[in-house]
């Protein structure tokens, strides 16, 4: 008998698939059912995000922030906040720091709460996902008591946020601090040492340290290859160097690594949200400077002065000194950063945004390599890729 | 935490920051054509042609300290006589330290590619590759990467108009999307706020509008 000739097949996976997280092209080059190559096709989800902000001024660049990655739209926020404050050099109070973190840390939940329920039902277990949305929907209840809106914010603002928490809000979260043990335990015996989610994920997609670093990961994917890296310790700002919390990393940096370090840290989530409600002082949650933040709506009322500010603000808004600055923060998928060139003038001169999704993105030629094809979805889960970041 | 560790942060912080400068000063040596530290961020200007070297230099001596490309992009500056500035910027998880390396390069010109030293730079390539028209050499695969198949121009560079030159809709004759060129129902309004007492003056901004001549 002559031998049969196999050709390569070539494949399209998405963009309208459920286990794209969004509107991923991936075209893959497949030898029966093994991936020769995967070049993945981004940009459907392009809105020219960082030419939008270059005509806007710094205060209405913000709220593009939120789109971004609308997993956990505060921490985008942060980041934005914070290269606003070095260029400005710009002082927080106190209570707005915590404010800040606390709502980082809601944020990061949100976004894990996502990511690990999305990526059990991509290999197949539906019941997280169930569970999870109902703990997320408090959450962002949370968010919405805060800043009026359940994803897009616009809460935190160059010198703080932009109002003081509602009364009673505070114990409210710690209420669900108590429950939520509850849910990240269920969560677990439903997948930590289930047969089917480990035969799924352990050995699959493994990145070693090395391999992490040139491919540019931050977050808990290189914190899976083994790097205790984490900005919030190494780099801290705002109040996390006050605060006592640990950074998981994992053995194997695998997809089942990659899950691991995300329980658990929704767990010192958990400790930091307490912390923050405990520590935080009462006082002034913007900055005073009124060249840079409103003035407060009763002043406004009876200061000619407080008028004026109000008005040049949310007209020609403020102006940044010259200069340039690259901005990190800790975002829940990893190293989000501004770079920020500011002209000083009232907009920014080229504001880059660097989202941790996209080496993700990048990487997922050589991460699914040699994998069957559904290993290219577990691959993608335990990424945490979002298209509003990648594709900006 | 004490009020004393506090205040030392900056301070401790800054002393690093600064010996660190020196440090890379000696190694890079006469590549490097100016250094300056601005809000505690070290930044080096060096030409373009150099920028493999370096980066292999500062990846793989002293021990290995620089070993992650966080962020390849660039600037436009239009009214330049080499009108982009390719940034890079490098993270070192051992030091704990961030620098940034800026390379000016004009218009049609070539940059060498890095993306065989970081391979997080293949995709960065092609972004700025897309966004401003930069061309690597020595880059395998340097496709466009967010914009539309068939997409022409380059979208952040300053003379590219913030409504883009082509729209799409579908087309109920022809039952497909088609492309057209982008009309715009209303005048394209960009307004400048800024106060005509103060404004600053600044060659860099292309769209600045003439000043309000008062008739009356």
């Amino acid at each position: 008998m002559a031998e049969a000739q196999i050709k390569p097949l070539t494949m399209n996976f998405g963009p309208q698939h459920p286990a794209a997280h969004g509107v991923l092209r991936l075209v893959l080059e497949m030898d029966g059912e093994v991936i020769e190559r995967a070049d993945p096709h981004i940009g459907l989800l392009h809105r020219g995000t960082e030419k939008l902000i270059e005509h806007k001024t710094y205060l209405q660049a913000l709220p593009y922030f939120d789109r971004l990655d609308y997993v956990s739209p505060m921490n985008q926020e942060h980041a934005f906040a914070l290269a606003c404050e070095r260029l400005l050099q710009l002082e927080v109070p106190r209570r707005g720091q915590f404010i800040r973190v606390l709502y980082c840390e809601i944020g990061r939940i949100l976004n894990h709460i996502l990511n690990l329920t999305t990526f059990a039902i991509d290999v197949g277990a539906m019941t997280p996902l169930l569970w999870g949305f109902e703990e997320r929907e408090e959450l962002v209840g949370f968010y919405e008591r805060a800043s009026g809106a359940r994803f897009h914010a616009a809460y935190f603002r160059p010198g703080g946020v932009h109002q003081d928490l509602p009364e009673g809000l505070t114990d409210d979260i710690l209420d669900w601090a108590d429950r939520f043990p509850s849910y990240i335990d269920d969560l677990e015996t439903l997948l930590t040492e289930n047969r089917i989610f480990k035969q799924r994920t352990v050995d699959i997609g493994v990145v070693t340290l090395e391999e992490a670093l040139d491919l540019g990961f931050s977050g808990p994917c290189i914190r899976a290859s083994g790097l205790p890296w984490d900005l919030r310790k190494t780099q801290p700002y705002d109040v996390y160097d006050e605060l006592d919390f640990d950074i998981p990393t994992g053995k194997t940096g695998d997809c089942y690594a990659r899950y691991l370090v995300r329980v658990e840290e929704m767990r010192q989530s958990l400790k930091i949200i307490r912390q923050c409600i405990e520590m935080m002082p009462e006082g002034p949650v913007l900055a005073e400077d009124h060249k840079v933040t409103p003035p407060r709506r009763d002043e406004m009322k009876t200061s000619m002065e407080s008028l004026i500010h109000h008005f040049k603000l949310y007209t020609e808004g403020f102006r940044v000194p010259a200069g340039e600055t690259y901005t990190a923060v800790e975002a829940p998928k990893g190293e989000f950063g501004v770079y920020m060139v500011s002209d000083g003038s009232n907009k920014p001169y080229r504001c880059k945004i660097r989202a941790p999704g996209f080496p993700f993105m990048a990487s997922i030629d050589q991460l699914s390599r040699g994998h069957m094809l559904a290993d290219s979805v577990a691959i993608l889960g335990s990424l945490d890729v979002v298209f509003g970041e990648i594709d900006r | 935490m004490t009020d004393m560790t506090t205040s030392n942060v900056p301070q401790k912080k800054a002393e690093m920051t600064e010996s660190l400068k020196l440090q890379l000063n000696t190694l890079l040596g006469a590549k490097v054509l100016a250094v300056d530290v601005f809000r505690g961020e070290l930044n080096f200007t060096v030409n373009i042609n150099d920028i493999p070297q370096i980066l292999l230099m500062l990846r793989d001596e002293n021990g290995g300290s620089f070993t992650q490309l966080s962020e390849l992009t660039a600037v436009d500056y239009p009214s330049r006589d080499k009108r982009f500035d390719v940034i890079y910027q490098l993270l070192s998880v051992t030091l704990n330290q961030r620098i940034r390396l800026k390379a000016e390069i004009g218009d049609g010109e070539v940059a060498p590619s890095v993306s065989h030293i970081f391979t997080s730079a293949e995709w960065s390539e092609r972004e700025v590759w897309d966004m401003f028209g930069i061309f690597f050499s020595g880059h395998n695969d340097l496709r466009r990467l967010l914009t539309d198949y068939g997409f022409e121009g380059h979208p952040l560079r300053k003379d590219f108009p913030l409504t883009g030159t082509v729209e799409t809709r579908y087309d109920d004759q022809e039952k497909r999307v088609i492309y057209e060129p982008v009309t715009l129902t209303q005048e394209f309004r960009d307004f400048d706020y800024m106060s005509p007492w103060e404004g600053v003056q600044t060659a860099m901004r292309q769209d600045d509008p003439q000043p309000v001549q008062d008739d009356e």
